[in-house]
């Protein structure tokens, strides 16, 4: 399990600690052009319908049809209205619950396949840090035994599983001598968050996803955790996949940017292409009911009309058309598939009637962070 | 924010000594409530008392309590230096009473021991793997959850017949049921939560995570409510000896003797009803405990 | 509505089932030959094969499941040993005798506890609040049957007033003193249950909201007892079913001819039929009222129908 890493350097403590100190190249696989991920057509759905009497057994696809790719070293940012699937992808590249369809190739080899990488080893390249951050921590546990317990799952001894979560901390702000033996409940939301991050870093992976991971704090330190992220993922070399639902936090720390509504991907492209020459309809609306921050700007009409549709019955053809100010019968009829734009190929769109560089430039987007 | 990572290795005893300092861990700060109780304290030394006696009753220079004597029948307090007076054949109460002890503690501990052993492997385990084998497992226990507990005690040990294993054993079978139903329904809960995930995502097998994450979180409420069944079992064993189920003649045991002294209500209602006040007192005690268990734990962390 | 309603009976037909098998495997978990009683001495081979054929011993235990399952269903749960009449014409009257006994004292708890328990959780006073709440610690401590012999003690040997055993040919003198013993552990149960159900609702916002809007302490009370009263319904429910199943202990220290005293006297003589008979009649009664209750709950508790 910890093969990978222990042919790289003997297991001591001193090896162990080198290891976080610097960007590891030996474990590249693929080589820079190779992305780190590639997602192909993942789908999820789930059953709700029970085998009672009557009531047909209805499903919600939460997950429908995703895919897309993450360079080595970029942030890639995922947003959507709640409900939209980003936690349950989440979920779904983590192998924390079994995809029904799709492939997932981490660095060149495809995951669970039978000549590619395993999902015990996946777990050594790719981590999660959760949203809550109090019910992600143990209570029992001292957040130093709840960082050590990973590595020493993984095969590392107690003494150098404690060596690492201390060096840990110290990396993520918090000196040992004060918080290894504290209880979670002892910390504020900020240092919990701290501490699932050293706690995700622990398996030393190359991938981390932040599942909503600065969504309960308060401003002041969000801002704190976010340049921390940003700091450890040059120090490290990490890439990262970050999924919000804040728009202006997306905008902050991702390369690129992906958005979902229900269980699908209807954009991507790099954050400036998206924040600024926007092509779907519905991340258009997302951007503008984002409240300004000018007072002469206000907005008064809601840009999203009606209630976000039934994920057990989604809408036939395109999902977001009966929410959309230009839909049109066409949308009715067929899915759109993500077409590139004209300027930029790697933004994509899934729309019949994607939106124009004029389209964008009167929608009330208002940039928060220059 | 200091946060340039070191080079330089932590020196071990560094280590060692960053991960010693006092714990204000969860049983700690229980602990520390349970001393502030004075109800739980009180309740504490009575049973201290109580256990002791039973434990050293051998070396505790009392009368033989098989010895009988047909001239000195139920005689009252205090007569020729019975304290209690004697029983229906001759034989000294407190002696009785004390020796009396050590079975029935013991009929009314073991089972709950048992219980919580099995029907708390049982809750746990379908409580973390949910699904199906939770289900079978569920109903399988909700089958004998469908019998009145004492029902269930006297018709097993009526199968069975009588004696002190198999008291022991038909007790057990009733405990189990409740106990897994408390596990499996904490350990659904905590299997819920967002750590355990995490656990998983690390790769941990499901033994480790259990051992490691689950454990600590369900053993408090498994506790308070087996602590809980602890005086309803005394009360049920001493029962099934009161009806002749348990333990036979001539041993001296607090439900039996209320049994053979049934007659004697008459003539010494005082005696009679002695072994039944010990039945009470040990009952209440642990009651009254498991409930200041129960407080103490209540804390919101 | 209904849904919900087929749908409990649904999940418990297998226990029910689950219940029969357990009753059906208790007599052949009996050490010894269940045809040792009616054996008699010195009976040759032939004849003890014989009168296991007869009996149906002879044939694989899950066709004599089957084979005893159909009986039942049909009402013929075999016959005594001892005194050879149908099994379940034993068993009737000490029903009905056990369901007076346990529905007198139901009332007497319901009526005990739900006073306590309400006024300890309505009128927030310290001293009265630890005085219910030890009463009704020390009701759940105590072995009821020695509480019988207590009882005994006092109103019938000391001072005799009432009897002490027996039903007394319908002498509604000789119920009191068994029903006060069979109630006092479930007044307990009930008391503690109610006071915690009353001092959660009234914790809440609605509560305030009552108050509020002007309306007097009787009318609040009137909204706090529907709140209160689906809880105590299923611990009342429980209770009566529990009672009649753990009624053995009380039946024996009082003489009162119900199911209890019917069981303790089938075990010593080794009466299966009779045993099987009323551990079954009884667990299924139990069954039922459970079933009962759940259905009532969601009569009472509109929380429970949209489920």
């Amino acid at each position: 399990m910890f093969a990978r890493l222990k042919t790289a350097q003997p297991d001591s403590v001193e090896n162990t600690l080198r290891l976080l100190d610097k960007k590891d190249d030996r474990r590249d696989r693929g080589g820079p052009a190779q992305p780190m991920l590639i997602v192909r057509d993942m789908k999820k759905h789930f059953d709700i319908g029970r085998q009672s009497f009557g009531g047909p057994r209805s499903t919600v696809r939460a997950v429908d049809g995703v895919s897309f790719e993450v360079g080595k070293g970029e942030t890639l940012g995922i947003v959507g209205e709640s409900g939209c699937g980003k936690s349950t992808t989440a979920r779904l590249l983590m192998h924390l619950i079994e995809p029904d369809a799709g492939s997932v190739i981490f660095d060149g080899d495809e995951v669970a396949g039978v000549r590619g990488i395993s999902v015990r080893d996946l777990r050594l390249n790719m981590q999660m840090v959760f949203q809550d951050s109090y019910a992600s921590l143990n209570p029992r546990l001292t957040i130093a035994d709840s960082i050590a317990f990973g590595p020493s799952v993984a095969g590392l001894a107690t003494g150098a599983a404690r060596a690492r979560a201390l060096s840990l901390l110290r990396m993520v702000g918090m000196d040992p001598a004060v918080f290894a033996q504290r209880y979670p409940h002892e910390l504020s939301g900020g240092q919990r968050q701290r501490v699932n991050i050293a706690r995700a870093l622990a398996m030393g992976p190359r991938l981390l996803i932040l599942d909503e991971s600065v969504s309960a704090l308060d401003k002041s330190v969000e801002a704190q955790v976010l340049n921390l992220l940003r700091k450890l993922k040059r120090d490290l070399g990490l890439t990262y996949i970050f999924i919000s639902h804040d728009l202006n936090v997306v905008q902050y720390i991702s390369d690129r940017v992906l958005v979902m509504y229900l269980g699908q991907v209807v954009e991507s492209g790099p954050v400036d292409s998206i924040y600024g020459a926007t092509r779907h309809p519905y991340t258009a609306a997302l951007l503008s009911s984002r409240p300004s921050m000018n007072p002469d700007h206000r907005v008064s009409k809601p840009p999203l009309s009606g209630d976000p549709p039934n994920p057990i019955n989604p809408p036939s053809g395109c999902r977001f058309r009966t929410r959309c100010p230009k839909a049109q019968e066409k949308c009715a009829q067929q899915m759109p598939a993500l077409t590139a734009a004209p300027e930029e190929a790697t933004h994509l769109a899934a729309c019949h009637f994607p939106l124009t560089p004029a389209d964008a430039l009167q929608a009330a987007a208002v940039r928060v962070y220059a | 924010m200091s946060s340039t990572p070191t080079s330089l290795p932590t020196p071990a005893p560094l280590i060692a000594a960053a991960f010693r300092r006092p714990s204000r861990g969860f049983w700690h700060t229980v602990g520390t409530r349970l001393r502030r109780d004075p109800v739980t304290l009180t309740c504490a030394g009575i049973l201290l008392v109580i256990i002791t006696a039973a434990l050293a009753a051998p070396w505790l220079g009392l009368d033989d309590p098989f010895k009988m004597s047909m001239v000195r029948r139920l005689k009252p307090f205090g007569y020729q230096g019975h304290i209690l007076g004697t029983d229906e054949l001759g034989r000294d109460m407190l002696s009785r009473l004390i020796y009396g002890g050590r079975l029935s503690l013991f009929m009314g501990f073991m089972p709950v021991i048992l219980a919580t052993l099995i029907g708390g492997v049982l809750g746990i385990v379908a409580g973390y793997v949910g699904g199906r084998w939770n289900m079978i497992i569920m109903r399988l226990i909700d089958v004998f959850y469908a019998f009145p507990s004492v029902l269930l005690a006297v018709a097993i040990s009526g199968a069975l017949g009588a004696g002190l294993l198999n008291s022991i054993v038909s007790l057990t079978l009733v405990f189990i049921p409740p106990i897994a139903r408390i596990a499996e329904s904490v350990t659904t809960q905590v299997r819920g939560q967002d750590f355990v995930e995490a656990a998983r995502a690390t790769g941990a097998s499901t033994w480790r995570i259990i051992r490691g994450h689950v454990f600590s979180n369900v053993i408090g409420p498994i506790l308070v409510y087996a602590s809980s069944l602890i005086s309803v079992s005394i009360v049920i064993a001493s029962g099934l000896s009161f009806l002749g189920l348990g333990v036979s003649p001539p041993n001296a045991e607090w439900g039996l003797m209320l049994n053979t002294l049934r007659q004697a209500i008459y003539v010494s209602p005082l005696i009679a009803i002695l072994p039944g006040v010990m039945i009470f007192v040990t009952s209440m005690c642990f009651n009254l405990m498991s409930d200041g268990l129960r407080s103490a734990m209540d804390i919101k962390a | 509505m209904l849904r919900y309603v087929i749908h409990r009976i649904f999940y418990t037909l297998p226990i029910a089932i689950g219940v029969s098998l357990v009753c059906f495997a208790l007599v052949h978990l009996a050490p010894g030959d269940p045809l040792s009683a009616i054996l008699p001495e010195n009976a040759s081979p032939q004849i003890i094969a014989e009168i296991r054929a007869a009996y149906g011993l002879d044939k694989p235990l899950p066709v004599q499941y089957v084979i005893w399952l159909g009986k039942v269903l049909t009402g013929d749960l075999g016959a005594s040993i001892k005194t050879g009449q149908p099994v379940l014409r034993e068993i009737i009257p000490a029903v009905g005798n056990s369901l007076i006994l346990a529905a007198a004292a139901i009332c007497l708890a319901f009526a005990a506890g739900s006073v306590l328990g309400g006024v300890a959780g309505y009128t927030r006073n310290r001293v009265l609040d630890r005085v219910v709440t030890s009463t009704a610690i020390t009701g759940v401590s105590l072995p009821h049957y020695w509480v019988g012999m207590v009882l005994i003690v006092l109103f019938s040997v000391e001072l005799g007033w009432l009897p002490a055993s027996g039903m007394g040919g319908g002498n509604w003198q000789n119920m009191i003193l068994p029903t006060i013993t069979l109630a006092v552990i479930p007044a307990g149960i009930i008391a503690r249950s109610v006071r915690a159900s009353v001092i959660e609702i009234r914790k809440q916002e609605f509560v305030q909201t009552l108050y509020a809007k002007g309306l007097d302490g009787r009318r609040v009370l009137q909204h706090v007892a529907k709140n209160v009263a689906p809880t105590v319904m299923a611990v009342m429910g429980l209770q009566f079913a529990q009672m009649l199943g753990g009624s053995i202990l009380v039946e024996t220290v009082f003489a009162w001819p119900g199911t209890g005293f019917l069981l303790n006297a089938a075990i010593f003589t080794r009466d299966l039929p009779i045993l099987q008979g009323t551990i079954l009649v009884l667990a299924m009664i139990f069954v039922a009222m459970n079933l009962l209750v759940d259905i009532l709950q969601m009569f009472v508790d509109p929380r429970v129908k949209r489920s």
